[in-house]
């Protein structure tokens, strides 16, 4: 994951072999494979935009790889049989891709990537074209299907929610560099830099220090290490409630309420109060020594 | 408004055309069948014009291929690749075009001819172009050079790179993937490229009639014929010729024509219809998940 225009998709077309390194090496297994030309990788590839073969059935874009591959003709319409039943495609076989939905488009892509049993699977922000429903839709039911087949699977992403809630391990990458890399969660709570913390989620400065606005707590009074301020703005977003504050240093900072605790907060615009962060914890020694 | 201009913005279409085409070509065939057919049927089976006939028929098959073979090649250079001087190669395809065919056909004699560039080497090895068949096969090339190009490249250039890439991470061979995917792609552009050169092809007089000396019987195409029928004061002849050349004409556009029909258009107007994710409401697997939660 990482912004656009970072070299996220450059790097996949490297491990693909659609691209070639200027230096390092691409290992698939403990196999150094970057002399071998992308098609005896063995990896599946879905762009962004499916790539279909427009003048192809469904059925036959799906059996493309095997019959390149000279395999039976049985054995390959049982498997595209196969294939079309998983990504739930298989009333559509005999259609071409312009008679196909966006997201039908994309889980064929993905039949005909996973019809020649890649060691890789490789998806290049597979979601990037649809609607937020049917992406939202379409992300549940790859986590689903990726359960069902285990094919490591790299998938490229903008988005952080897409990448939070897929992915296993996150590497987030910007302007060619790798800048952290591990599970979301680890990487959400233990940024190792302040782009990675702006990127992954909201972020605000309290004290000269990025933290989560989630994680301020706001007291009507004053308690241990707050810091007083003025409340500027509530702004009420369905279940999470947005506090501005004006502090009294001069700087401003924003909360993250859930409703229940702006309730009990009770607060107005103009109101005297004093934040601090819910949990003085290690998680964001490691950034202050960066930003500090 | 519409319906009050459409008949006269028809009636006007249909008259050019008539003009241009209909009225002159359908006189050419009342010409060549005005003294019965059996006149017309042995003016062009006289052994010169069957000979022309032959001649006319060989320059189409190997002129037709050779530049169908490097209008795709160069068309899929200029589409994929990015390099100094792609652009004077992109205007040199439509020289022939732009300048008369006889000065195709004298740059051709200036340099293959006896007194030019190559000429004295070739003559050594006895290679004879000028006022010989390889010089009318090469002045009918020249002519028709950029057609098949014209009509390759754009769609090479719409349909991109990505379909040909997937093929390769599939495993196919790049002459695999061009076979498989690109030429199906590119077939209809292809096949109207062909139709147009060939015509051309046929039809050429200019710089055929310069590098080939039009000696009766041995060097004279169907065209030639034509010319060489008027000067001979034999009108038969040289109506029932066009109308060998014209029906010729007409089955290559038949044929490869059908083809071309309709190029481009026919995925275009499938896409218009494609369906909305939004219509289509995924199938099972989400409302599976979905149903035990509402419950």
């Amino acid at each position: 994951m990482g912004p656009s225009g970072g070299g996220k998709s450059t790097l996949l077309r490297v491990v693909a072999g659609l691209e070639s390194p200027d230096s390092g090496t691409v290992e698939i297994d403990g196999q150094d494979l970057t002399g071998v030309p992308a098609r005896q990788r063995g990896i599946g590839f879905c762009f962004q935009h499916y790539a279909p073969f427009r003048h192809l059935t469904v059925r036959r874009n799906v059996a493309f790889g095997l019959e390149v591959r000279r395999r039976p003709k049985a054995e390959i319409r049982e498997k595209v049989d196969e294939l079309l039943e998983l990504v739930r495609i298989a009333h559509l076989a005999d259609r071409y891709p312009s008679e196909l939905s966006g997201g039908q488009r994309q889980r064929m892509a993905l039949a005909r990537a996973l019809a020649i049993e890649p060691k890789v699977l490789l998806l290049d922000e597979p979601f990037g074209a649809l609607d937020a429903q049917v992406r939202q839709q379409l992300r549940v039911w790859l986590r689903e299907l990726h359960e069902k087949i285990s094919v490591t699977t790299v998938l490229v992403t903008h988005d952080q929610e897409e990448a939070m809630e897929v992915a296993d391990r996150l590497a987030i990458i910007n302007e060619g560099r790798l800048e952290q890399i591990g599970a979301p969660a680890e990487i959400y709570d233990k940024p190792d830099n302040e782009f990675v913390m702006k990127f992954l989620g909201p972020a605000t400065e309290l004290d000269g220090v990025w933290v989560r606005p989630h994680d301020l707590v706001i007291h009507n009074e004053p308690g241990i290490g707050g810091q007083g301020a003025l409340v500027e703005r509530i702004t009420h977003l369905g279940f999470e409630v947005r506090v501005d504050l004006k502090l009294d240093d001069g700087s401003s900072t924003w909360v993250q309420l859930s409703r229940g605790a702006a309730a009990e907060l009770d607060g107005v615009p103009g109101d005297q109060v004093w934040v601090s962060r819910a949990t003085p914890s290690k998680r964001h020694e490691s950034l202050t020594e960066v930003v500090g | 408004m519409k319906s009050r201009w459409r008949l006269p913005l028809r009636t006007l279409a249909l008259g050019y055309l008539a003009l241009l085409v209909v009225i002159p070509v359908g006189s050419v065939f009342y010409r060549a069948f005005q003294h019965g057919f059996v006149a017309a049927w042995d003016a062009v089976t006289t052994p010169d014009a069957l000979h022309a006939l032959w001649l006319t028929i060989l320059v189409v098959l190997i002129a037709v291929p050779l530049n169908t073979v490097f209008g795709v090649g160069v068309s899929l250079i200029l589409a994929r690749h990015r390099f100094r001087g792609a652009w004077l190669l992109d205007a040199f395809v439509d020289l022939p075009l732009a300048v008369s065919p006889v000065i195709v056909g004298l740059a051709l004699v200036l340099v293959y001819g006896k007194t030019g560039w190559f000429g004295n080497w070739l003559a050594g090895h006895g290679i004879e172009i000028i006022f010989s068949f390889p010089g009318i096969v090469m002045a009918s090339a020249t002519v028709a050079l950029p057609y098949v190009v014209r009509e390759v490249l754009p769609v090479l250039q719409e349909i991109g790179t990505e379909q040909e890439q997937a093929a390769t991470t599939l495993g196919a061979s790049s002459f695999t993937a061009f076979r498989r995917i690109t030429l199906p792609s590119i077939r209809r552009s292809l096949a109207y490229g062909v139709t147009l050169t060939t015509a051309r092809v046929l039809g050429e007089f200019g710089a055929v009639v310069i590098v080939s000396g039009a000696i009766a019987g041995k060097t004279q195409t169907l065209t030639l014929f034509i010319q060489d029928s008027i000067d001979n004061l034999n009108p038969v002849g040289a109506y029932a010729g066009a109308v060998i050349l014209a029906i010729i004409a007409l089955v290559v556009l038949t044929v490869l024509g059908a083809d071309s029909e309709g190029r481009r258009s026919t995925w275009r107007s499938r896409s218009d219809q494609s369906p909305s994710d939004s219509e289509m409401p995924l199938p099972s697997t989400t409302s599976i998940l979905t149903s035990p939660m509402d419950r």
